[in-house]
């Protein structure tokens, strides 16, 4: 900007801004890498002008000026340009001539993102990196009174179980009397929670499906993936693969045609249906695709019309009460395929979860509950909603598990919890966690776009930009020059290595609390915190 | 960790017989205290086998409250055996005012009830006496019930069993528990102590159940009054074996499935893979994950021994016909049977449910991997 340019309300100095790029000249040749590859344009080629004044000391020299021109980069600060820290220009950059640096006060970008009159909107993160689960710690260890077990070297089976699991004498008179049983599957503990064909590249999910068929078949681990809303590519629904996949409705109904025109010539039948009526990041909000990502590909599979935004209304629109809608969907998507698959609601953690869980404990269908708190979700919404809306998904887990418990229905609906799981890297510890506190299996999105495809996104606000289509790492963008930078072997390779990882700590946790048979669902005994108010919150010990 | 001794044998046998067991096998527990459970029994009570007995510790004030109820009820005692005990306890067991083994008549409105209720009545007795006790401290109830004698004590087992003379007051049976140790993850409690008794059905316990709470939470929310108690986390055994025989109707060789379902693979091949993938998906809560080594008795008469899947506890049967008896270690079952024909002594392994019927004759060993006995 030159010196006597246009000073608005909005003009901001770069150390306005959140993220500030150090640039040396010395070590830059130019190459062009960085301001080709970032996403948001926030750098580009710049030239300054430099007037030098030379005044001798002498009588004789007369006082000179020359201008120098030389190029470099230049960061812009206009709001809509602002650099988001993702780093891809280091990454990129052939010589470490530059990198995004944190600024360290307050940014007053802040006050300005909502331009146009619309407030900021953006990819699923919570922004706050602090979490109640990594402060719960496993204090029941076996010592003395018996041989601890070792990780490595003994058998431990953690599968659980999703599906209705009738009451032991009814389960019996049911089999006597060759009745129906509601449909339970088998599966491992951690599910890779809902995100959509459309939110996520084309390669992203084709590696997340790969990975998952390889554990599935060459690993024997039992792993489900949740699709999200919109739908399935057609060849999956189709394929013999569609039993690792768990199908989402939600209210958007973005991909069902698809889905259920597909059903006479379904080879297997999918996992599960999950029924969508809220997520932890957003309560009370739909779902966002916006128009950046609706290209043709995802156009065609969720059935609309190309570059539109989708917003999925928050409700089920076409019913009257919750009630009525979890009874009728959980009805009618049994029905479909001929109550062979389990058909569950999915809900944001709120003060009516247990509204909803009480419902489903009378609904004979209902399949289970998954429960998604305040720091799930991946997908766009606004920063208010994000940051300020939802309720953590410890206590309310616990409240609803310990409700079942009342009722004597624990694990009759297993609860499957979601929302912040491995939110700070420590994914085994906060499942488990969890698990204790009466989850028959949790759910994460995010942890597995940070680990399986290098998500630059953090809770500080980094990056953050999946709802825009402009993903630097390809993994949330649908535009295929971007994405072809993601590779779907190398995603699959990750998720593969992830689980097996996840696998180990697990049984390093249960180990030495002597848990190898049965995944240690509702072992409460086991937890201690040492916040008092929290431990008598979730009812597990306090310890200091 | 304890020790455990079990014998069924067709001549009555003294008590003071298991605690020499448990003493030989003294290395493993440190003395801190003793349960013994006796059925079938002999001596004085062998004329009386219907009427219930009632077992537990009293003070003064607490017999009095005792006869008070009872009388309320309609108990009239029939037989009375009273332990009279030398002035001073041995160190570390605490001074008693009674220890009571008292058997009484129904009462008369009870006469024409079925079986079934008079049972249920004696349970809710049972609770009622526990529950007052509780509150004053001044009841401690391990069992009423017909045929069954049950003494626990803090202290040296074979030291508390010379110091209450259990040989000098006639006490036989022709079944005998007993355990060395007090519970281990708890405060000190006798109603923490093994063996463990609900409704006939009798269990003890080495080592340690990690699926205790869950467990637990599951068995309360049954709706039974007798699902109380656990003090111990192998408590629930009994309450298990309970549940699976009168709720659900199941054989003795359901319950190691229902504790310790197979692994998948090996349930699919299995004859009655349909009934059993039932059962492990509906009674996961009661899937129990310790190293434990059961030992139990149902109200017929049949002793049995059972492991948890890992098998890390160790457990012996042997005997010969008309005497059999179950240990947890071999030590302990040649004291009181060194005569067996040893080459024939079972180690149940992680599958083995090992049970003695109440005829005595032969020791049956069931594998998860046979048919069950009988669908429910
Ligand atoms: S950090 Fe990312 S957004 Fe910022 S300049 Fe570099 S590439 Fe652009
Ligand atoms: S998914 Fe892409 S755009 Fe979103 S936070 Fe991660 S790297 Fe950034």
């Amino acid at each position: 900007m030159s010196a006597n340019g246009q000073i608005i309300p909005s003009s901001l100095s770069i150390s306005d801004l959140p993220w500030q790029i150090r640039w040396n000249q010395d070590k830059c040749t130019l190459c062009g890498s960085c301001t080709a590859v970032c996403p948001v344009n926030s750098i580009e080629l710049g030239v300054f002008r430099k007037r030098e004044i030379k005044a001798g000391t002498g009588f004789a020299e007369k006082p000179s000026s020359s201008q120098t021109i030389r190029y470099g980069i230049r960061q812009r600060t206009s709001p809509a340009y602002a650099c988001v820290g993702c780093a891809m220009c280091s990454l990129v950059c052939p010589n470490d001539a530059i990198a995004p640096v944190r600024n360290d006060g307050s940014d007053k970008l802040r006050y300005h993102i909502n331009q146009g009159g619309q407030p900021k909107s953006r990819g699923g993160r919570r922004n706050d990196p602090s979490g109640l689960l990594d402060q719960i710690k496993f204090i029941r260890i076996s010592m003395l009174t018996d041989p601890a077990l070792d990780a490595g070297r003994h058998t431990f089976d953690v599968n659980t179980l999703l599906g209705r699991v009738l009451e032991p004498r009814d389960a019996l008179k049911h089999q006597r009397e060759h009745g129906w049983m509601p449909p339970v599957r088998e599966i491992y503990p951690l599910v890779i929670g809902g995100m959509s064909f459309g939110a996520l590249s084309p390669t992203m999910w084709e590696g997340l499906q790969m990975g998952v068929a390889y554990l599935n078949e060459e690993m024997g681990m039992p792993v489900r993936i949740c699709t999200g809303e919109g739908g399935c590519p057609p060849r999956l629904l189709r394929s013999r693969f569609l039993k690792y996949v768990i199908l989402q409705i939600a209210s958007g109904y973005f991909g069902w045609d698809e889905i259920i025109h597909a059903i006479p010539e379904m080879k297997e039948d999918p996992c599960a249906i999950e029924i969508k009526y809220g997520q932890g990041a957003k309560p009370g909000d739909g779902g966002l695709l916006m128009w950046h990502k609706v290209n043709k590909l995802i156009a065609a599979i969720r059935g609309v019309p190309e570059r539109v935004s989708l917003p999925s209304p928050p409700t089920h629109q076409t019913q009257y009460s919750i009630e009525e809608s979890v009874a009728k969907m959980i009805q009618s998507m049994s029905m479909a395929w001929g109550f062979r698959v389990p058909v569950y609601p999915k809900i944001s953690a709120t003060s009516t979860s247990l509204a909803v869980l009480n419902n489903l404990t009378r609904n004979p269908y209902a399949a289970g509950l998954a429960i998604d708190g305040e720091d799930g979700g991946t997908g766009a919404a606004y920063n208010v909603s994000m940051n300020h809306m939802g309720h953590p998904i410890a206590s309310n887990l616990r409240d609803c598990y310990l409700n079942l418990v009342k009722v004597g229905k624990q694990n009759e609906i297993p609860l499957f919890a979601g929302g912040g799981v491995g939110k700070n890297g420590n994914l085994a510890a906060n499942a488990a966690a969890l698990i204790m506190m009466g989850a028959s299996g949790v759910q994460t999105g995010k942890y597995i776009m940070q680990a399986a495809a290098g998500c630059l996104g953090s809770e500080q606000d980094r990056c953050n930009i999946c709802n825009i289509g402009l993903c630097p790492k390809g993994i949330a963008s649908q535009d295929p020059r971007i994405y072809r930078r993601l590779d779907a072997e190398k995603v699959a390779e990750r998720v593969v290595d992830l689980y097996l990882a996840f696998d180990m700590e697990l049984r390093k946790i249960l180990a030495p609390l002597g848990r190898s048979t049965s995944l240690p669902i509702g072992m409460s005994d086991a937890l201690g915190i040492n916040d008092y108010h929290a431990a008598e919150r979730l009812g597990i010990r306090y310890v200091v | 960790m304890c020790r455990l001794f079990a014998v069924t044998s067709d001549t009555p046998l003294s008590p003071m017989k298991a605690l020499e067991a448990l003493d030989a096998m003294r290395e493993g527990h440190d003395g801190s205290g003793v349960g013994l459970f006796m059925r079938d029994l002999g001596g004085p009570f062998a004329a009386i086998k219907g009427a219930p007995i009632l077992s537990g510790i009293f003070t003064d004030a607490g017999l009095k409250k005792l006869d008070t109820l009872m009388m309320d009820i309609g108990f009239m005692t029939k037989y009375r055996m009273g332990i009279q005990l030398p002035e001073t306890p041995p160190a570390g067991t605490p001074s008693r005012d009674i220890y009571l083994i008292r058997a009484y008549d129904y009462p008369r409105a009870w006469e024409n009830l079925a079986e079934e209720e008079k049972h249920r009545r004696l349970l809710k007795v049972r609770l009622e006496l526990r529950e007052m006790g509780e509150a004053d401290g001044d009841m401690i109830v391990f069992s009423f019930w017909p045929d069954v004698i049950m003494i626990k004590e803090i202290g040296d087992p074979l030291t508390v069993g010379r110091y209450m003379d259990l040989d000098r007051h006639g006490i036989t049976a022709r079944i005998i528990m007993a355990q060395g140790r007090q519970n281990t993850n708890y405060a000190i409690n006798l109603y923490a102590c093994h063996p463990f008794f609900l409704e006939g059905f009798a269990t003890m316990t080495n080592g340690e159940n990690t699926a205790f709470i869950p467990v637990k939470e599951f068995l309360e929310s049954r709706g039974f009054d007798g699902y109380i108690g656990f003090q111990s986390d192998s408590e629930v055994f009994v309450h298990i074996l309970h549940y699976i025989s009168t709720f659900l109707d199941l054989p003795l060789d359901a319950y190691k499935h229902i504790i310790t379902p197979l692994p998948d693979e090996a349930l699919n091949s299995h004859p009655d893979a349909s009934v059993l993938r039932i059962l492990k998906q509906s009674c996961r809560r009661l899937i129990i994950d310790g190293p434990n080594c059961i030992i139990g008795n149902l109200p017929d008469g049949t002793l049995f021994m059972g492991q948890d899947s890992k098998k890390l506890r160790p457990g012996i049967v042997g005997g010969k016909p008309g005497i059999w008896a179950f240990s947890s270690e071999v030590c302990g079952l040649d004291t009181v049977i060194p005569d067996r024909d040893k080459s024939k002594d079972f180690q149940p392994m992680h599958l083995d449910m090992a049970m003695v019927g109440p005829d005595r004759k032969e020791v049956k060993v069931c594998r998860q991997t046979d048919r069950l006995s009988r669908q429910a």
